[in-house]
């Protein structure tokens, strides 16, 4: 429905010269954008409370079994594993899902889900855990103790302790022993005008179950997707306004 | 009316060897808790049993009770200003000096099993006021700070008229600590096993229970140390108030579960907990009910146990059955999987819909036993050099 709208419409946008000035628009298909890129920002620009990054999961086009965008996790942030599938760090992750009454399945990604409310920032002590004016929920890796409350607090089983040594780490994206972390929306690639790893791979992979984008433009591919099609909010009982939103479950 | 007796108090008079000793043995607990801290922040925390799924373990249990546990450690002091009680003024002294130490105690497991302990002056300077725990930051050093005042106002005579108003604001601040400490839990919106009220009241009947076992446990060893006559009628009405606290416990766990099995939500954790939680649901009958629940009440509530020894055994039993129960709260509450997606199994790389596997590791335990060696150190080196104990009274001299 309106897949078909958008590929017939040609949309492009003017951006801003100094912000987007040689940004590529990613196009992936005609008038179907992953990000507007009209909104990333220099790096010593604070981010814009107009912006709310969000995404769009739809479910229907995620394939089981396919772990492309865990992957591209995985290697953005250099999440290599220590084979202690118990310990070890996980940003994103593939959830299968079977209704106990019929049987229906689905596969999902699942990660922070950036919520407007979030818990993981009511409880942390420190003020380490954080939203972002742009709604991105990050951890100050510098001010964050350990004490693991948060992840007690998330109920989506995003948050991951580093629980030993880190080595070849990646400059963007820094951790450390003894602290908690989570998918940041690939903050270092947003704030480039780049679409998050997960995204990229995803569309790579010609599934495209996954759009990016600010839910406060009105025009924007995401917001359009989700003004058009069902979604739900996972935990949407708890009231936490999340920034993720999953189509067809 | 005649005034009665000016209470006399001693310090700690075991002879200097016994002394030593015992600093001795604590201090290598201490010591071996500590090691086992640096053990677990240098190799990072996959050394112990905590995982990304069970993210708070022993460390946790020991350092919870020993913090309920010094709230209720108060109840003596409190009862004698607060409520008037007499008969329990001679014990207010030791009654504070306990309450302080178990708290620094827990504390200090709580400080050393974070991730970054390095950065506790973070912590004491960062704060967000919407998390329940930078409140208990402020709780607890609050705690400390007005029962060392309220020690001071019972060991300086000058002061002591203030000592009651004193007396009142340290109960009030304690009830409002374990309400935190509970809330820590209460607050917790994601998770079945936690996400409710009564885990406030919960907390402080557990800090009333466990405070008062372990006063009577370290008073009537501390009393019997310097051969004063420990078997007076204090005792006999703590034994009973204990009971009493323990019965309390047992009440808001059976309305705890009862809320549980009524809303089918909660129905897996509470199942988890009184049928299909393998060690968990053991740990719960036979630790929490049976050895923490129905033998002290049976040894607390019937005259035919009121002997110093089963008064003793059925405080242990009391705080064993402490341990019992936070490690159903806290390990239990986090081995049962949330549900992201009710109706639905989860399946995934990281242990969505699958009960969470968590066994105690030594270093764990070393670090939450150091936390106890440090508040019986602090409790004997403070008994050692200032008169907190009661002597029994002077005989009185033959009027001239």
């Amino acid at each position: 429905m309106s897949d078909n709208q958008d590929k017939g419409r040609e949309d492009r946008r003017t951006f801003f010269a100094q912000v987007s000035a040689g940004a590529a628009l990613l196009a992936l298909a005609p008038g179907f954008r992953l990000i507007d890129l009209a909104v990333g920002k220099n790096d010593d620009e604070p981010a814009s409370p107009d912006v709310r990054w969000g995404m769009f999961v739809d479910t229907t086009r995620c394939a089981e079994g396919c772990t492309d965008c865990v992957d591209a996790c995985n290697t953005e942030h250099g999440l290599h594993g220590f084979d202690r599938p118990q310990t070890d760090a996980q940003w994103i992750r593939k959830l299968d899902l079977e209704d106990d009454q019929t049987g229906q399945t689905w596969s999902l990604p699942m990660m922070c889900q950036h919520c407007e409310s979030p818990p993981c920032v009511d409880v942390c002590p420190t003020g380490a855990s954080f939203v972002r004016d742009d709604g991105i929920v990050l951890v100050d890796k510098h001010t964050c103790i350990g004490c693991r409350y948060c992840m007690m607090a998330c109920p989506y089983k995003a948050r991951s302790f580093i629980h030993e040594d880190l080595t070849d780490q990646r400059p963007h994206s820094p951790r450390g022993k003894g602290t908690v972390e989570s998918c940041n929306f690939c903050v270092h690639r947003v704030d480039g005008n780049r679409l998050p790893a997960c995204v990229e791979a995803c569309s790579d992979a010609g599934h495209k179950a996954l759009v990016f984008g600010d839910l406060n433009d009105a025009e924007s591919t995401v917001s359009k997707r989700l003004s058009t099609m069902q979604t739900t909010q996972v935990r949407d009982d708890l009231g936490l306004n999340t920034a993720v939103r999953y189509h067809g479950v | 009316m005649m005034e009665a007796a000016r209470q006399r108090y001693r310090t700690l008079e075991i002879d200097a060897g016994k002394y030593w000793l015992t600093l001795a043995v604590l201090g290598a607990a201490i010591g071996v808790g500590l090691l086992a801290a640096y053990y677990m922040e240098h190799h990072g925390h996959w050394v112990t049993g905590m995982s990304n799924q069970i993210v708070w373990g022993m460390p946790h249990v020991f350092a919870i009770l020993l913090i309920v546990a010094a709230s209720g450690a108060l109840n003596v002091a409190s009862m004698g200003s607060v409520f008037g009680e007499a008969r329990y003024k001679p014990l207010s002294r030791i009654s504070g000096l306990i309450a302080v130490a178990l708290l620094v105690g827990g504390l200090l497991v709580l400080v050393l099993d974070l991730g970054r302990p390095d950065r506790l002056i973070v912590a004491m300077t960062t704060y967000n006021f919407k998390s329940i725990f930078a409140w208990n930051i402020f709780l607890y050093t609050g705690f400390v700070v007005i029962a060392v005042v309220y020690l001071w106002m019972l060991f300086e005579p000058r002061m002591g008229r203030f000592s009651s108003r004193v007396g009142i604001l340290a109960f009030v601040w304690r009830i409002v600590l374990t309400t935190g400490t509970g809330s820590i839990f209460g607050f917790l919106v994601a998770r079945n096993a936690y996400d409710a009220a009564i885990m406030a009241p919960l907390f402080v009947a557990m800090s009333l229970s466990l405070g008062t076992a372990l006063f009577m446990l370290i008073t009537c060893a501390v009393l019997r140390m310097n051969n004063e006559d420990v078997a007076g009628e204090w005792l006999l009405r703590l034994r009973r108030l204990n009971g009493i606290f323990v019965a309390v416990v047992l009440y808001f766990t059976i309305v705890q579960i009862a809320a549980g099995m009524y809303v089918a939500e909660h129905g897996e954790i509470v199942r988890f907990i009184l049928s299909d939680g393998g060690a968990t649901t053991g740990i719960f009958w036979i630790g929490q009910i049976m050895i923490g629940t129905v033998l002290p009440m049976i040894l607390f509530f019937h005259t035919r146990w009121a002997e110093m020894r089963w008064i003793m055994t059925a405080a242990m039993l009391v705080v064993i059955g402490g341990v019992a129960h936070l490690y159903v709260i806290i390990i239990g509450g986090q081995a049962v999987p949330m549900e992201l997606f009710p109706g639905k199994t989860e399946l995934s790389s990281f242990y969505d819909g699958v009960v969470a596997g968590y066994t105690p590791s030594v270093p764990e335990l070393l670090l939450g036993l150091g936390g106890i060696a440090v508040s019986l150190f602090l409790i004997v080196v403070a008994l050692r050099v200032l008169p907190f104990l009661p002597a029994a009274p002077a005989p009185q001299k033959p009027p001239r």
